[in-house]
């Protein structure tokens, strides 16, 4: 078995799989892709799906625009079917204050160039039938937003990675690195030590764990968020609606059923994925105060997965400064998949290239370090 | 052509050819292909599918990572569930509501008291 490689990535996520896939198509031989267990069986293949360009910071925005326009052309390029569904975000306000941001918010979209708008109570009906339009002051509505297949899409990046030569290697936990004259030692529990020049920490959840085996204080929390969906039903609407006043968002997915999940925010720092009750209370309370007619859809099945939160819920990406060629792509705060396309393709640009076509410096490490307050993204569910 | 799973028409070739993209467990195969997420939750082909995999990696049954069996355990309609939750949310509701009367009440008797107390 090869245990030496040019570039090892650890976590075997959207990021993981779609860094390996860039880096392999800009040329570089001998990735590998380390895993803890299977492919998606983190954050990534327990979020929502949903992929949106409609956020309150300029950073995350165009790093959405970038990738949604990636995501457009995704199947062709990766021989491979995703369900990758443009139906549009709506998002609904129901305050004042909101509709002051989100103004604000439609205001910088439009002018990064994205199709985007405020729409009233009655475009809003028209978007989505089933609301009960009367609680909301007014919505923004983005068409060329939508969902994919989270499962499908990480498998199409790691097919399409294997096909160029990569490696992942499943079922594979780190539990030690070290750096010796530039070289990176990863032990696993395979009793197997690898080794490379250049590593990513894709680990999502995990994140601060794996660079605090090199000293590095990489500040990602992992908190719980659950999410169910409903039997299969004809179709009911295109779009995912996102509501942050409520708290909710839900999406029909391909197949009919209606995913639906929210935000709590007495949810403590654990990686705890269990299912409790109290969300499929709560979750059901919003959703028929949201949709009152939809009252006698069943829930099939529920279940949870962890937001990997900083404190300005925007991603740590690219080197650090305390360990040379250590790359991070996490902290997604639960828009990783959205972003990976787009996230990806820069990061295999900083490696090879020295200098990524979008900057990526806002979104350095280094702005965490000695600080307490931040710029926030709002637009969270 | 042979049905794995009837709640979302999974057959047997889609199941393999899940496994020949390198799943071997029956979760990422609910993942790829959908089988045991339908309204039954895997109760006909999870073991079809443990089967399935036993022979085509050519590992004992026991040897399967297990799936996550996850809540409910039947398809439950949301009123169901409101009519259950909105009866605890107005009993709550309502208890809240004495605390607060009873509160108010005490610190309106006791409120010389409560004053001195503070300036000390």
């Amino acid at each position: 078995m090869k245990t030496s490689f040019d570039a090892i990535i650890i976590g075997g996520g959207i990021l993981g799989v779609s860094t390996a896939y860039e880096l392999a198509k800009a040329g570089m031989k001998n990735i590998c892709v380390i895993e803890r267990r299977y492919l998606a069986s983190g954050s990534t293949g327990r979020c929502g799906g949903g992929f949106r360009q409609q956020w309150s910071t300029e950073a995350n925005t165009r790093l959405a625009i970038r990738s949604v326009r990636r995501l457009e052309h995704i199947e062709e390029e990766l021989g491979y079917k995703t369900e990758f569904f443009q139906g549009g975000y709506l998002i609904l306000s129901h305050s004042a204050e909101e509709t002051a941001q989100f103004e604000k918010n439609v205001a910088m979209q439009r002018r990064l160039g994205l199709d985007v708008k405020i729409v009233d109570r009655a475009e809003a009906k028209k978007i989505n039938p089933y609301l009960d339009v009367d609680q909301i002051e007014c919505g923004t509505w983005c068409p060329t937003d939508g969902h994919i297949s989270p499962f499908l899409l990480t498998q199409a990046y790691a097919n399409a990675a294997r096909r160029l030569g990569a490696e992942i290697h499943l079922w594979t936990n780190v539990t030690g690195l070290m750096k010796k004259s530039n070289v990176f030692f990863v032990m696993t529990d395979k009793g197997v030590t690898y080794e490379t020049p250049i590593l990513f920490n894709c680990a999502g959840s995990f994140s601060r764990t794996i660079g605090q085996m090199l000293n590095v204080e990489i500040p990602v929390d992992p908190y719980r968020h659950e999410i169910l969906v409903t039997e299969p039903v004809e179709k009911l609407w295109n779009p995912m609606i996102i509501d942050f006043g409520i708290g909710l968002y839900a999406r029909q997915e391909h197949s009919g059923g209606v995913v639906m999940g929210m935000g709590d925010p007495n949810e403590p720092v654990g990686t705890f994925v269990g299912s409790s009750m109290h969300f499929m209370f709560e979750m059901s309370r919003r959703f028929t105060l949201l949709f009152p007619k939809l009252g006698s859809l069943r829930i099939v099945r529920q279940w949870a997965g962890l937001y990997e939160m900083t404190a300005d819920a925007q991603p740590v990406l690219g080197p650090v400064d305390e360990v040379e060629n250590f790359y991070q792509a996490n902290g997604f705060s639960g828009h990783g998949l959205m972003l990976a396309p787009a996230v990806s393709e820069l990061l295999a640009e900083q490696v090879l290239k020295g200098k990524p076509s979008l900057p990526i410096d806002d979104l350095h490490v280094r702005r965490f370090r000695g600080k307490q307050e931040f710029h926030r993204e709002k637009s969270v569910v | 052509m042979k049905i794995v799973c009837r709640c979302q028409d999974i057959t047997e070739e889609e199941v393999i050819a899940a496994i020949r993209q390198g799943a071997t467990t029956i979760d990422e195969i609910k993942r790829l292909v959908r089988a045991g997420m339908g309204p039954c939750q895997g109760r006909t082909c999870r073991r079809l599918v443990a089967q399935i995999i036993s022979r085509e990696l050519k590992k004992p049954a026991g040897d399967i990572y297990p799936p996550t069996f996850r809540p409910p355990n039947r398809p439950v309609p949301f009123k169901l569930i409101m009519a259950e939750y909105g009866e605890q949310l107005e009993a709550e509701k309502k208890a809240a509501e004495k605390a607060a009367e009873k509160a108010a009440k005490k610190a309106a008797t006791k409120k010389p008291a409560a004053k001195g107390g503070k300036k000390a």
